[in-house]
C-alpha cells in the first residue's frame, strides 16, 4: 500500500501547484469522459457505421470480386510477416542476409501483381478505377505515391547538391516552388491543368492525375529529407572511393546513397505517414477515398446529421494506421542506432 | 615533349559542359512542347490567356468580407478579400498555435504524471489524424450542432455559442472562421509540442544540474539557462510548422471559409482561366511563405548571436 502511496505522492501531489493541477485535470478529465461515454452509448447512432462498413473499406468494389481483395491482403500479410521476422526478430537470423535481396525482389514484384488483382485485365474481369473507393483507394494512392516519389526525390536531392549549376538551379527552383504551394493547389493543378498540357487525345484517368499530383508534391519533400542524409555522409568516404578509382556515378550509387538513405529512413517513414494523411485531400478534387466516401455516406438521406459517428470512425481508422507506422518507425530508429 | 591529351570524350570537363547543354536543350524542348500543347488546347476550348479578367465583374458573393465588397466589384477585389481572410487565419493561427504548442510541450515534460499523459494523448491523437478530417469534425460535428441563435449557449455571461458562431462582447467569429482557427491551432499545436519537447530535451542534463546547484529557482532556470539554448534548436522546425499552417489554411475550401484559395477556385470555375488563376495562387502562397521564412530567419539569427 505504501508503494502506491509513495508513487501517488511523487507523481501527482509532490507540491502544492502539482496537487492543484492534478485535481483540476482529474475533474476536467472525468467530466469530458463522462459526457463522451453518455453520448456514445445513448445518443449516438452507430448504425451508420455498421450498415456502411463495406463502403468505408472498399467502396463500390463489386462484391463478387472481394476474393481478389482478400488475396491482396494475404500477399501483403505474408510478405510483411517475413520482413518483420527477418529484420525485427529478437535473434538476427543468419539467413537474413540471403533472404534480404529476394525479399526486396518479392516486394517489387508484388506491386504489379497487386495492381493486376485490384484492377483486372489479363484474365480477371476488369474493375474500373471509379469503383475503387474507401480505404482501398487511400492505401493504394499512398503506397503508389511514396514508391514513385522515392526515385524522383533522390534524383532531385542529388541534383540539388550537384556541382553543375544548371542541374542545381533547376532542382532548387522545383523544390522551393513545390514546397511553397499548398497540396490542394498541386492537386488542383494536376487535375485541371495536366490535361491542358498533354496531347488532346490522351485521356488521363482521375486516379492517375491524382497520383501525379501527389508524386510531384512528395518528391520535393523527399528531396529535402534525402539531402539531409547526403550531408551526413562524411567526405572521407567520397575521397576514399575516388582514390580507389571509382567515377562519380559509381561513387554515388555504391558509396554515398546506401549510407545516406540508411540515415534518413525514419524521416522517410514520417513522410509516408504524412502522405497517408494527405490522401484525405483527394476527396476535395473528386476522388472518393476514405474521407470522400464518408462525406458521400453522410449525404444519404437516412444518415444525415450523423457527422460525429462517421468522422470518429474514420478518424479511428486513420489513427490506427498512422500510430502503428509511427511506432514501427521509432522501433526502426532504435534498431538502426544500435 | 609529347603532350598526350586524353580524347575529348574521356575529359571530365567536356562532359560537364555538354551534359548541362544537353539538359538545358531537353528542358527547353519539353517546355516548348508543353507550351504548344497548352496553347492548342486553350484555343480549342476558346479561352484566351491574359489577366484582363481581373477587372471584370465578379458576380459572386463572399461570406466574410473584412473590407467592403459587393458582387459587382471586380475579380481582383474579390481576390484581395480572400487574401485578407487568409492573413487573418494565418496570423491568429500562428499566435494561438504557438501558445498551445508551448503549453503542451512543457506539459509533456512535467513531473506530474496526469498532466504528462494527458498532453501525450493530445499530441498522439491530433498528430495521427488528417487535418481535413479534424476540420470537418470541428465544423460539422461541433459548430453546426450548436443550437440556433434563439437558444444560444452562454458561458460566463460574455461569450455565447450558437450556429452563428462565437459571439463575445468585443467581436463575432463566424462558425467557419472559428472551426478553421481551432482545427489548425490544435493540429499544428501537437507538432509544435513535439518540437518544443525535443528542443528542451536537447539541452544537456548538466545545465539543469549546474543551475540547480547554483540555487536558481525553477522559473529562473527556464528563463535564463534552458530556454535560450532550447530556442536555437526549436526555431527552424518551428518555422516550417508556421509555413505548414499557412499552407494548410487553404483547406478552408472544405468548410466554406472564403480564403484566397476558395476565391481563386470560384474565379476559375466562373472564368475557366486555369493558368492565370494558378499563377496568382502560386505567387500569393510563395510570397506568404517567403515573408514568414524571412521574419523567422531574422528571429533565428538573433537567437544564434546570444552564444559566446
Amino acid at each position: 500500500m505504501t508503494k502506491q502511496l509513495t508513487w501517488l505522492h511523487k507523481n501527482l501531489f509532490s507540491n502544492w501547484y502539482n496537487s492543484l493541477l492534478t485535481v483540476i485535470s482529474l475533474v476536467l478529465l472525468l467530466w469530458v469522459a463522462y459526457g463522451a461515454i453518455i453520448w456514445a452509448t445513448t445518443q449516438a447512432q452507430w448504425a451508420v457505421v455498421q450498415a456502411n462498413l463495406h463502403l468505408f473499406l472498399v467502396g463500390r468494389y463489386p462484391q463478387s470480386q472481394y476474393w481478389r481483395i482478400w488475396f491482396v491482403l494475404a500477399i501483403i500479410a505474408i510478405l510483411g510477416t517475413i520482413t518483420a521476422t527477418t529484420f525485427f526478430g529478437k535473434q538476427k537470423l543468419a539467413i537474413a542476409k540471403f533472404i534480404a535481396p529476394w525479399l526486396s525482389l518479392a516486394w517489387l514484384l508484388s506491386f504489379p501483381v497487386i495492381l493486376w488483382l485490384i484492377g483486372g485485365g489479363f484474365g480477371l474481369s476488369s474493375v474500373p478505377s471509379t469503383l475503387w473507393n474507401g480505404l482501398l483507394l487511400t492505401l493504394l494512392m499512398a503506397a503508389v505515391s511514396i514508391v514513385l516519389s522515392f526515385p524522383i526525390g533522390v534524383l532531385l536531392a542529388l541534383g540539388r547538391t550537384s556541382n553543375l549549376p544548371v542541374v542545381r538551379w533547376f532542382s532548387i527552383l522545383y523544390i522551393e516552388i513545390v514546397r511553397g504551394v499548398p497540396l490542394i493547389g498541386i492537386l488542383f493543378l494536376a487535375q485541371v491543368m495536366l490535361p491542358l498540357f498533354l496531347f488532346a487525345d490522351v485521356r488521363l484517368d482521375r486516379v492517375v492525375r491524382a497520383i501525379a499530383g501527389l508524386v510531384l508534391f512528395s518528391a520535393a519533400y523527399m528531396a529535402e529529407n534525402v539531402r539531409g542524409g547526403l550531408q551526413a555522409v562524411s567526405r572521407g568516404q567520397v575521397e576514399a572511393a575516388k582514390a580507389l578509382g571509382l567515377n562519380t556515378p559509381l561513387v554515388v550509387i555504391f558509396i554515398v546513397l546506401p549510407q545516406a538513405l540508411r540515415a534518413v529512413i525514419p524521416a522517410i517513414v514520417g513522410q509516408f505517414i504524412g502522405l497517408f494523411k494527405d490522401t484525405s485531400l483527394l476527396s476535395l478534387v473528386g476522388l472518393v477515398e476514405l474521407t470522400g466516401i464518408a462525406r458521400s455516406i453522410l449525404a444519404q438521406p437516412q444518415f444525415i446529421g450523423r457527422y460525429a459517428e462517421v468522422y470518429l470512425f474514420i478518424g479511428l481508422i486513420y489513427w490506427i494506421f498512422c500510430y502503428s507506422m509511427s511506432l514501427a518507425s521509432q522501433r526502426l530508429e532504435k534498431q538502426l542506432s544500435q | 615533349m609529347t603532350n598526350t591529351k586524353p580524347p575529348f570524350w574521356r575529359d571530365d570537363r567536356f562532359w560537364r559542359i555538354t551534359g548541362q547543354l544537353i539538359a538545358v536543350f531537353l528542358a527547353l524542348a519539353i517546355v516548348a512542347m508543353l507550351w504548344g500543347n497548352l496553347n492548342r488546347n486553350l484555343q480549342q476550348l476558346g479561352i484566351q490567356f491574359g489577366f484582363g479578367f481581373l477587372n471584370q465583374q465578379a458576380s459572386f458573393d463572399i461570406g466574410e468580407t473584412p473590407i467592403a465588397y459587393q458582387p459587382t466589384d471586380s475579380y481582383s477585389r474579390a481576390l484581395w478579400v480572400g487574401l485578407i481572410n487568409s492573413l487573418r487565419i494565418a496570423i491568429l493561427g500562428i499566435i494561438f498555435t504557438t501558445i498551445i504548442g508551448v503549453i503542451a510541450g512543457i506539459g509533456r515534460l512535467s513531473d506530474n504524471w496526469l498532466v504528462r499523459n494527458i498532453m501525450a494523448v493530445y499530441v498522439e491523437v491530433f498528430r495521427n489524424t488528417p487535418l481535413l478530417l479534424q476540420l470537418l469534425f470541428w465544423y460539422f460535428a461541433v459548430f453546426l450542432s450548436f443550437p440556433k441563435i434563439d437558444n444560444k449557449i452562454t458561458l460566463g455571461g460574455f461569450v455565447s455559442l450558437s450556429q452563428n458562431g462565437i459571439e463575445t462582447l468585443w467581436f463575432n467569429l463566424s462558425p467557419e472562421f472559428a472551426a478553421l482557427l481551432l482545427g489548425l491551432t490544435f493540429y499544428t499545436g501537437a507538432f509544435i509540442a513535439e518540437i518544443v519537447r525535443g528542443g528542451i530535451g536537447s539541452v544537456p542534463k548538466g545545465q539543469w544540474e549546474a543551475a540547480r546547484s547554483l540555487g536558481l529557482k525553477p522559473s529562473s532556470i527556464m528563463r535564463l539557462i534552458i530556454l535560450p539554448q532550447a530556442l536555437r534548436v526549436i526555431i527552424p522546425p518551428l518555422t516550417s510548422q508556421y509555413l505548414n499552417l499557412t499552407k494548410n489554411s487553404s483547406l478552408a475550401i472544405a468548410i466554406g471559409y472564403p480564403d484566397i484559395y476558395f476565391v481563386a477556385s470560384t474565379t476559375f470555375n466562373q472564368t475557366g482561366k486555369a493558368v492565370e488563376v494558378m499563377l496568382v495562387l502560386i505567387l500569393t502562397y510563395l510570397t506568404l511563405s517567403l515573408t514568414i521564412s524571412l521574419i523567422m530567419n531574422l528571429f533565428n539569427r538573433r537567437v544564434q548571436i546570444r552564444e559566446r
